[in-house]
Formats: structure tokens, sequence, C-alpha cells
């Protein structure tokens, strides 16, 4: 900031560096662009930061992961354990198993790097989910960034998929066991299943082959779908421009923040940093899947509470509550017990996901392009949805660590079971009805901020008698912020037959729609008008006013009732004289 | 900065070592005292001390195990249990019964050492019964820990995790953590099968096998956590909630520092 | 869809109640007022970077001069891996270090002026639309793509077939060995009659103990058992395919307390054997409670009632535990007397 001389000669790495550019601009014409985009414009806020979070985590798994490779053997050969672990010296297990206590213990920095590669996965996945409520609570999803959406979710399910193949990998008593899980869950699939668990373990259960195709699938198809998904995610966010929050000066046809080069550069390459070292840090300090403690995988041992890692915990936890169903049609079998949690339910959820922008713009016909956030108080049935997604989710994982609860809190699995199968039901929609209140509420108070003015909680009392309590007129910001809120109309109720008495032939399609619509914008509040808001200030604004000369009077004026209250007489200082001098006698 | 100014003190290897090694020696040389002590509680009890030990029945076991330990609604019958199963129980605190539960919680004992073994000789007048192992029976110094290992994953591990810190069972009961077990009461729960524990008799689980057993839990119980913080080693629920308390909390507000305008 | 369009809201920036926008509000920081604020902030910064740089001199230093298998104690943590904890420690910070400093710059001595870019609709306009739409016409008409009906149906059904050939070479990720097929595989076991059963000791060898007798399981007694030949067939078969089906437990109880079995007389003197591998989802179990004989799986908890031919009593499986039925042979020692007589593990479609 703070340059002695303006014209300081460049520096000569500056030099180098234009001269690469120059270089590079007459074969690529890439200085057009660099022009084009080194001055973008991104609006600043924390939540903005969550998929960065997720970018970023992808980047040091890959370093992570690459180092990995050079040093794990995806083998289920058995081997005679020889490293440097004691516990386990001598101990048959497969080539995978040993290479990945080779990393752990004999390769100085393999299990700072091992640690590294879960818990940026766990971040990553958890990042991502946290980053799509942001999206999801604030309506960012609208158009015309709905295929965004749909790219955020196939990314979702690939990083499930990405973590779960990792986490087989080491074949450990843990892993083994979840692959076993998945293999019985495979065979639950009606018609196809025996055939497609053959196919895909190369036999029968474990065989020899099924930790050699998850390594590739880990390691080559999944990374690159998502890195190659991941690209065109950021592209389009580019191309689209980021959406903002409401705010002063913000409206729907602009982008108002920090221009890339410098600020974004700095603060995005730095936080890139902050996490890459948060990761570093987390992984040298804290313990995760410590593989030497669970053994080596064979198919006949298990361990108590063995789960997986938090984001298969909710299938597991789905596993676990439900009820024993199984039909068996004509010598067939349907195992309902396994399909229904593990297939069916994420089945129906991931597709209501991916669908979820289009079924709200059916519903509330809204066509319009959306740059502007909205917010979550004033789209009552959709931050319900959402918060009911949380709790359903919530309970599904404390299901799947019901084993540690039961010791954790003295209690009986039994009774969690149960508790948590009632729950399941009866909980995510009372988390619905308590949102879509408490949202509705926060509304109220806006339009009376804009009709009243902000409470100051200060009582006055006016010459002729009346107490008011004093409205203090809302500042810019929150102005900016609550005016932002879009009314949306209901759509119209449709009518059996138009006024020719022809048949409206889509009559339930469209009562169906006005129903809906109704059940989504019905209760809004509605936003007062500009005269009212103007109104509503300038009375504020009165109030204030009136109030005003008695904080020139500020301590001599102030009259301290028997009852500990306080009360002032604008504009009469003698009045207060004489209360005051009353008051002290008695 | 405290972190790292501690690890850079002890970052020599032979202060490490020195210092392990040390802890091991005082470890080991407590048990070896411990189990040092125990032939006198195994050896059959003299004829005082069967005495002693049924007044001290009667005082405070046969309200549940009837007068004559023939067992009655409120206990089960103790012909038979062996002294091995007496010690396990009242050594532990588990016996007598705090209050009646889903089991018997372990707790610090009620009666001391001497007075155990008095109630042990009694019981195990009854009927022939396990008797509390020797030293030599639950010195595991030779055993093989690998061995052990393997042993301890296919017969306790799916009760007692992996990592023996115990586990849930059916309608409250649990298996309860190894952590603090000693040699001596880890081979009588495995010979006496305690509350729902099953029996793992010496003609199917060995005594060589029951010492490498005994060898790996306390590899559990003494072994340092390579990676850092061990989480309690509870598996991944727990690196789950660790993950969204303190590593979200830390991404969070870095994301926050980041958005905050500077004065 | 006319409809749609008579049904859509009016845009919200025309709707009244939506004030004139204000101006950004901004105030100065200290660092743009004070030279000394700002200079501070430089030192901070490069104060980052340099000690950033020093940690990478101590991560090497670390990596080079600790033991991979020294311990040490530190404070909240317990005794832990030195070297995994110097090295994650400084490699951390080091990271750290820059990110922090490069975020301070920004948010210190950048400027915070907020600014502000217009956007533009992502629609073409309608002279874009055009020129896209008579290329489009163009090309249809030079190739003759709509006019020789022969070569567009041909080319759809070759692009049509071209990937049967990728998706045909995946069969063989089974080789089907000769005569087998999965049904049969998933419905037999390693167990026939007088077969052996050893406890499982973790022998890798094969030179298993000679077997159970039955007088060596008190009741109350758990032994996980495998048939005596398991190590020849894994030798053989080159995997674990046959443990992961032949794996069973031995539990003995009172016989007065057996309630029922799945076959008459399938238990020895109350020696029963049954499956160790959950019907539910395949998980071994052995959380065997000798009081109650209640069987619980670890992963989903269901359980199964030992006493009461191994039917299930809580959670999400659909299907009792399968029996073996035993005896002993003229030495003496625990045989099967017949593989399970009816398939372990899972349901499939095709169990029936």
């Amino acid at each position: 900031m703070s340059t002695t001389s303006p014209l300081e000669k460049p520096a000569p790495v500056e030099k180098a560096g234009g001269a690469v550019a120059t270089y590079l601009d007459q074969r690529l014409g890439s200085n057009k662009a660099l022009g084009r985009n080194l001055g973008k414009v991104f609006p600043d806020h924390w939540s903005f930061m969550l998929g960065e979070i997720v970018l970023y985590s992808f980047i040091v798994i890959l370093l992570t992961g690459v180092y990995l490779t050079l040093f794990f053997k995806p083998s289920m050969v058995e081997v005679v354990y020889d490293g440097s672990y004691v516990p386990l010296k001598g101990v048959m297990m497969s080539e995978a198993y040993a290479s990945s206590l080779d990393i752990s213990f004999d390769v100085r920095g393999g299990l700072l790097i091992r640690q590294m590669h879960h818990w940026a996965a766990l971040i990553f996945v958890a990042a991502m989910v946290v980053h799509a409520f942001r999206v999801f609570f604030t309506g960012a999803y609208r158009k015309p960034r709905e295929l965004n959406w749909i790219l955020g979710v196939v990314l979702l399910t690939l990083a499930l998929a990405a973590g779960f193949t990792g986490y087989s990998l080491p074949d450990d008593l843990l892993s083994g066991t979840g692959l076993q899980i998945i293999r019985g869950i495979i065979q639950a699939i009606p018609v196809v299943g025996t055939w497609l668990a053959f196919f895909i373990f190369g036999g029968e259960y474990p065989g020899t082959d099924i930790i050699s195709r998850l390594y590739s699938a880990h390691i080559l198809l999944v990374p690159g779908l998502i890195l190659a998904i991941v690209t065109v995610h950021l592209m389009m966010v580019w191309v689209q421009k980021h959406t903002q929050y409401p705010g002063p000066g913000r409206t729907n046809t602009n982008v108002v923040g920090y221009p890339l080069m410098p600020v974004y550069m700095a603060k995005a390459g730095g936080f890139f940093f902050v996490v890459f070292g948060v990761i570093a840090l987390i992984s040298g300090l804290v313990t995760i899947n410590p593989i030497w403690i669970f053994g080596p995988y064979t198919p006949d041992q298990v361990s108590a509470g063995t789960q997986p890692d938090w984001y298969i915990g909710w299938l597991d936890g789905a596993l676990r509550l439900m009820p024993n169903w199984e039909t068996v049609v004509a010598g067939y079998t349907i195992s309902w017990n396994v399909l229904i949690p593990s297939v069916i339910i994420p089945g129906i959820l991931f597709t209501l996901l991916a669908l979820y922008p289009f079924i709200e713009a059916w519903v509330t016909g809204d066509k319009r392009e959306h740059n502007l956030l909205e917010r979550p108080r004033n789209a009552p049935v959709r931050t319900g949805i959402g918060v009911m997604a949380i709790v359903f989710y919530g309970i599904l994982w404390i299901g799947g660590g019901n084993d540690i609860v039961a010791v954790a809190f003295d209690l009986s699995i039994n009774s969690i079971s149960w508790a948590l199968r009632i729950l399941l039901i009866v909980a995510p929609p009372i988390a619905f009805i308590i949102t879509k209140r408490i949202c509705l509420g926060l509304q109220r108070k806006d339009r009376d901020k804009l009709l009243h003015g902000y409470e100051s909680g200060r009582v006055l009392r006016l010459p002729h008698g009346e107490f008011i309590e004093v409205h203090e007129p809302i500042n810019v910001k929150e102005m900016a912020v609550i005016t932002s809120k879009t009314d949306h109309a209901v759509l119209p109720a449709p009518q059996k037959t138009d006024t020719d008495g022809v048949r409206n032939p889509r009559y339930l399609v469209h009562s169906l729609r006005h129903r809906l619509s109704t059940f989504f914008y019905g209760d809004n509040v509605p936003k007062p008008s500009a005269a009212e808001i103007e109104h509503g200030q300038h009375h504020a604004a009165e109030q204030a006013a009136i109030e005003a000369p008695l904080h020139e009077y500020e301590d001599r004026d102030v009259i301290y009732n028997a009852h500990g209250g306080v009360l002032h007489h604008p504009g009469m200082p003698e009045i207060n004289a004489e209360q005051i001098a009353e008051e002290t006698r008695s | 900065m405290t972190v790292k100014f501690l690890a850079a003190r002890r970052r020599n290897p032979a202060v490490a070592i020195a210092l392990l090694l040390l802890a091991l020696v005082v470890v080991g040389g407590a048990y070896s005292l411990a189990s040092n002590a125990q032939p006198a509680v195994a050896a059959m009890g003299s004829q005082t001390q069967v005495e002693e030990g049924k007044k001290l029945y009667l005082e405070g076991c046969s309200s549940c195990h009837g007068l004559n330990a023939q067992g009655t609604k409120y206990g089960p019958t103790l012909i038979g249990v062996g002294a091995a199963s007496v010690h396990f129980q009242v050594g532990t605190g588990r016996m007598p019964l705090a209050a009646p539960g889903a089991q018997a919680v372990a707790k610090p004992p009620a009666y001391n050492e001497d007075e155990v073994a008095k109630m042990a000789a009694y019981v195990a007048t009854l009927a022939p019964g396990p008797a509390i192992p020797s030293a030599e029976q639950v010195d595991y110094a030779d055993a093989d820990v690998a061995k052990g290992g393997v042993l301890f994953r296919i017969n306790c591990a799916q009760c007692h995790q992996a990592a023996g810190q115990g586990g849930a069972l059916t309608q409250g009961k649990y298996a309860p953590s190894l952590m603090n077990a000693t040699p001596t009461e880890i081979y009588e729960a495995m010979l006496t099968g305690p509350q729902n524990m099953p029996v793992f008799s010496d003609e199917t689980l060995p005594v060589e096998e029951k010492k490498a057993i005994i060898a790996y839990v306390n590899e559990l119980q003494q072994a340092p956590s390579p990676g850092g913080l061990s989480l309690g080693r509870l598996g991944p629920v727990v690196e789950g909630l660790f993950l969204w308390t303190a590593v979200f909390a830390a991404l969070i507000a870095a994301a926050v520092w980041i958005g905050i305008k500077a004065r | 869809m006319s409809t749609d369009k008579d049904l859509l809201p009016v845009d919200p920036h025309n709707e009244p109640g939506h004030l004139p926008i204000a101006d950004i509000p901004h105030t100065p920081r200290v660092t743009d007022t004070d030279p000394k604020a700002a200079r501070r902030a430089e030192r901070q910064v490069a104060s980052m970077f340099l000690l950033s740089m020093v940690f990478v001199v101590l991560f090497v230093v670390a990596f080079v001069t600790i033991d991979k298998s020294a311990v040490v104690y530190i404070p909240v943590l317990g005794v832990v891996g030195a070297s995994q904890i110097a090295l994650g420690f400084t490699f951390g910070m080091a990271i750290l270090l820059i990110g922090t400093g490069a975020i301070q710059w920004a948010k210190k001595l950048m400027p915070d002026v907020e600014v502000v870019q217009e956007r533009h609709s992502m629609a073409s306009t309608p002279k874009e639309d055009e020129e896209a739409k008579a290329d489009y016409e163009r090309g249809k008409e030079e190739s003759g793509f709509a006019r020789y009906t022969i070569i567009r149906r041909t080319l759809i059904g070759a692009l049509a077939l071209f990937p049967i050939p990728l998706v045909i070479m995946l069969r063989d990720l089974w080789q089907t060995p000769p005569g087998e097929n999965p049904v049969e595989l998933l419905s037999t076991t390693a167990w026939r009659d007088g077969l052996r059963i050893v406890p499982d000791t973790g022998e890798t060898t094969g030179e298993f103990v000679k077997g159970i007798r039955p007088e060596d399981i008190p009741v109350g007694g758990l032994v996980s058992a495998l048939p005596i030949d398991i190590m020849e067939i894994q030798k053989a078969e080159h995997n674990l395919n046959a443990r992961g089906k032949a794996a069973i437990i031995l539990v003995r109880m009172d016989p007065s307390e057996i309630r029922s079995q799945q076959g008459e007389g399938w238990d020895y003197q109350g020696i029963l054997a049954y499956s160790k591998i959950c019907t539910h989802v395949g998980c071994p179990i052995a959380l065997y409670e000798h009081r109650t004989h209640h069987l619980l799986c670890p992963c989903h908890q269901s359980t199964f009632d030992l006493a009461d031919s191994g039917d299930v009593i809580f959670g999400p499986a659909a299907r009792r535990m399968p029996q073996l039925p035993i005896g002993v042979d003229e030495e003496g020692f625990l045989v099967a007397k017949s593989d399970f007589q009816q398939p372990v593990g899972p349901s499939f479609w095709e169990r029936g």
C-alpha cells in the first residue's frame, strides 16, 4: 500500500511472468480472458466459503491420495505380517492390510498422510453437505442455477461412493464388515441382485478381487468423475456469477463485492492454505481409523461397535431401525428389511433432492431469474423441509450409533431402537411445523419493523398523558435486507368450466398446483407497500424527534418513580424539577 | 504453542523410549507383585478361613443366595461356581449388588482381599468349581501377543469391542470395558462366565491361549496411541462427532474471520 | 404451457414496497488512516510467512532425527507417536501460516471498498439465437441428414449397438466355474456328514487340535468353530470363501432349557451348533448371552433366541439363524451330521 516511489522498476519475477503471459497470449489469446476475469467481482460472506472448503479438501485428498498409492498394495493375497507393529507380527493378513500397516508404522510421515487423507475425506463430504444446505436454505438453486444444483447432487453421490470405496480398501476388520454388509444389500436387490453380487465380488464373498476393483474405482473412476464435474460446477458459477445476500446497493441485476485480483486471490488462496493447514494439524494430533486395532479382516470375526463413517451412518441407522419384513412370492424372496432402508429410501431421497428446484418452481409458478438470495424466513416451507431433512438424518445417525449411545448413557439398545423408530416418523413433521411457525413469526416481526420502526424499549409519556414506546427508524442495511423480500402470489384456483361452459381438461393438475402453492406461500405475511413503509418510518422518525430534546436533559430530567421506572416529560423541565423534589421529599 | 514446545523438548527418542520402558517396568512390576500375592488366595483355604468365610457369607450374601448357597429367587445358587467366581464377583465390587438392574455393575469392592479370599474358600468347599488362577496361570510374560490378538478377535471382540472398550448387549446389558481389568480378573471371567458372558473352559481355550489373550488385553491397556489423541477408540461415530464439533468449528471460524471486515 | 405465463407473478423489483437502493456504506479501517498501523500489519503478515519457513525447517529436522517408533507424552493427547505428532504439527503450522498471512494481508492492506458489477441475462440475444439456428439449418441441409433416411436410420442403429461389446465383456467379472451357479454356491457350505468340528484358534498352518469333545464345553460355554479341513480348502481355493460360509458357534445349555430346535435331536446333550453369519446382511455374530440364550448382532442388533430354534426376537433380520445338526463320531469328537438344511447368511432373490 504505502509505496515510496510509484515508478519502481518491475521485479525480475514480474518481468519473467510478463514474458510468459505474452508468450501464452500470442499462442492462445489468453490475455483477453485474463483481462475479462481478473477484475471479476465476488460477493463476500462466510457461508460462501463452504464450497471452497469442499474444493480445497478435495485437493488435499488428491495430493495425499497420490502419496498413498505409492505405498499401498491393492491385493488380497494372504501374507504373513513382518512389519514393526508387534501385536500383529506373524499374523496372516491380506497384502492390502499389511501395506496399510506399513504406511502407518514403517513409512515416516505415512500415518500423517493416511490420517490427512481420511480426515480430509470426512471434511470433504461434511462441507459438501453444509454447502448444499446453505444453497438450499437461501434458494440459491433457483433459476438460472438448477443445473448446477443437479451437478451438486451428483457430486454428493460420487463423494459417498469415493468415501465408501476408500473406507473399504485397508481390508481391516471394520472395513471388511462394511463390505460384507454391502454384499448383503446387493444380494437383496430383486431379480438381478444375486448375479450382480457375484459379478462385483468376482464370485462368493469375500473372494480375492474386490479390493483391487474398489481400488480402481477409488483412485481412478470416481475421482476422475468428481474432478470433471467439479470443473463444470465451478465454470457455471463463474459464468452465472455468484449469488449474493440482500444488502444496501445489492440488486438482482448486479454483483457487489471484491475483485478477484487482488482481494479474492489472497483470501481464497489463503483459505486454501488454512483448510490444508487445519487438516494437517488435526491429522497430526488426532487419530482417525486406527486400523491396527481392528486387525486383519476374516469373514468370521467381528468387533462390537461396528459402524461406518458418518456420511454412511444414516444408511446403517436405517438398516438397524427397519422392521424385519420379508416376503416370499412364488418362490422368490423380497427382503424389504434390507431393500427399503438401503435402496428404496436413499433412492427416493436423492431423486427428490435432485428434482427439488423443479418441483418448487412448478409449485410456485416462479420462472424468474434469482440472483439475490432469499432469506430462509421468507420461504417457510422450504426452510421447514430443510430442517426436517436435518432431523431425519440426525435420528438415523443416532440409530447408526445406537450401541455407542446405549453404553455411553446406560440405556437399552432395544428401547433406543424403538424410541428412534417412533421419532423417525413423528419428529420430522413436528420439526417442520415448528420451523414454519418460527419463520412466519419472523416475517411478522419484519413487517412490524417496516411499519413501525425498531422497538427501542424506552417508554415515553406525552404531554397529554399518553404513554408510548419509542420506535426508531431502522437503518439502511436492515431496510435493504427486509425489503428484499418478494411477495409470491399464490396460483389462482382454477375453474372447473370456463365462461363458455367448456370443461377445463387440466382441472385436477391446476387444482393440485393451486393447493400446493397455497401451502408454500399462502401463509406468508405480505410486505407493506412503499407508502406504508415510508409512513411507518416517518412516524418512527417523529417519535424519535419527540424524544430527542429529552436527551439534552438526559440526567436532570429523568424522573424515577417509586417502582423503579423512568418517566420523561419532554419540553417541561420545570415540572420535572418539581416532581424530582417531590420524590426526594417522600 | 505449548504442545509444540513440549514436543520439541521431548523429541529426543532416547528420552521417550526410556520413559516408556520405565512405565512398562513399573506397571509390569506392580502386576507381578499383585500376582505374587495370589498363591495365598489360590491355595485351598484352611479350616479357620472357611469358618470365617462362612460367617461373612451369612452376613453379606445369604439374603439373596440362600443360607446354604442353594439360591433364591433373588440370586442364583453358588454351589459349584468355585472360588474364582467369588473372587471375580466380589473382588471387582460387582457383588454385593448395589441395586437391581440389567446387570451387576463394577464398583469399589466392599470387602478387602483377605475377606474375599475367605468367602472364596467357603464357597469352594460347597462343591468343586474353578479355583482362583495361580500366579503361574496368569503370567503372560512369555505369551505371544499377536496370537493373543487373533484369539481376542475370535472370542472377545464381538462383545468387548476390538480395542476392549466394551459394547452393548440386549435390554440394557453390556460387555464392560477391559481397560482396568487385571490378568486374574480376565482369567476368572473367561473361566466362570460372569453375568451373561459365556464360559471359555480350559479345554476349548487352553491356559496358553488364555495367557495370550491376557497379554493382548494388557497391550491394549498399555499401548500408546501412535496417531495422536485416541478419541476413546470407539470408532467412526465418535470420529464423526469430533468432525462436526471441533474440526468444523475451526473451519467455520476461519471462514467467518475472512468475511469480517477489518477495523 | 401458455397457462404458466398467465400464472407468473410480477417482478419483485417493480413491486410496491421495494424501496430505492441505498449506497453501499463504507468506513475506513485503521490501516487506511494510520501509517503506523499499516506498517504493523505489514510486519504481522511478513512474520507469519517467516514462521512458516521456520516450521518447514523444523519439519525436515523432525523427519530426519525422530525415530519412527519413538513415543512421547503430551498432555491432553496422552502417549502418542513422536514422529507423527512432530511432523503433523510442523507441517500443519507451516501451511496454516501461509494461509493466515495471505488473508491478513487481504483484510488489512488490500482495498476493502466493495465494487459493483452488472449482471447480464443468461439467455442469448435474438440475433445470436437466429445465427445459431441458421447454422444448424445449413448443416442439416448440407449433410442431407433429413433426406437420406436410410443413412440416418442405419447410423442410429450402429450407434445404439456399439456399446454392446463394452457391456458384454463385463460378463467375465466372475468366471463361473463349470457346473456351478450362484444359488448352488450360496446354498451349500463345507459341512457334511461326519466332518469333525474344531475350535477356531486362529491357526493358519492347518495344525488344528483333533476336535472338540462334548465334555470340553461346559454349560454356558461358547466356542467359535470351523470344519476340520478348512485350511486345506482355503489353500486349495486361495480365498476365505469357505470360512465365510462355514463359520459356526457351539453353545451349550441345560437340555431342559432348550424349548425348540430346527430339527429333532439336532443338538448333542444340550450342545447346539448355529451358523455364525447373520441372516440380515451377513455380519459374523457371536454375542451370546448365556443366561438369556440370546444372540445379538453387533452390526444391526438383530437378536436371535438360540434356545428357541434361533428365532428372531428383535431387530431387522427376517430369518432365524440356521442350525447345524451335530453328533459325535466313534472317537467321541463332535461332528456335523449334514450340511446346513437352509442357506446361511443374507437372503437373496432365488432363495425362496
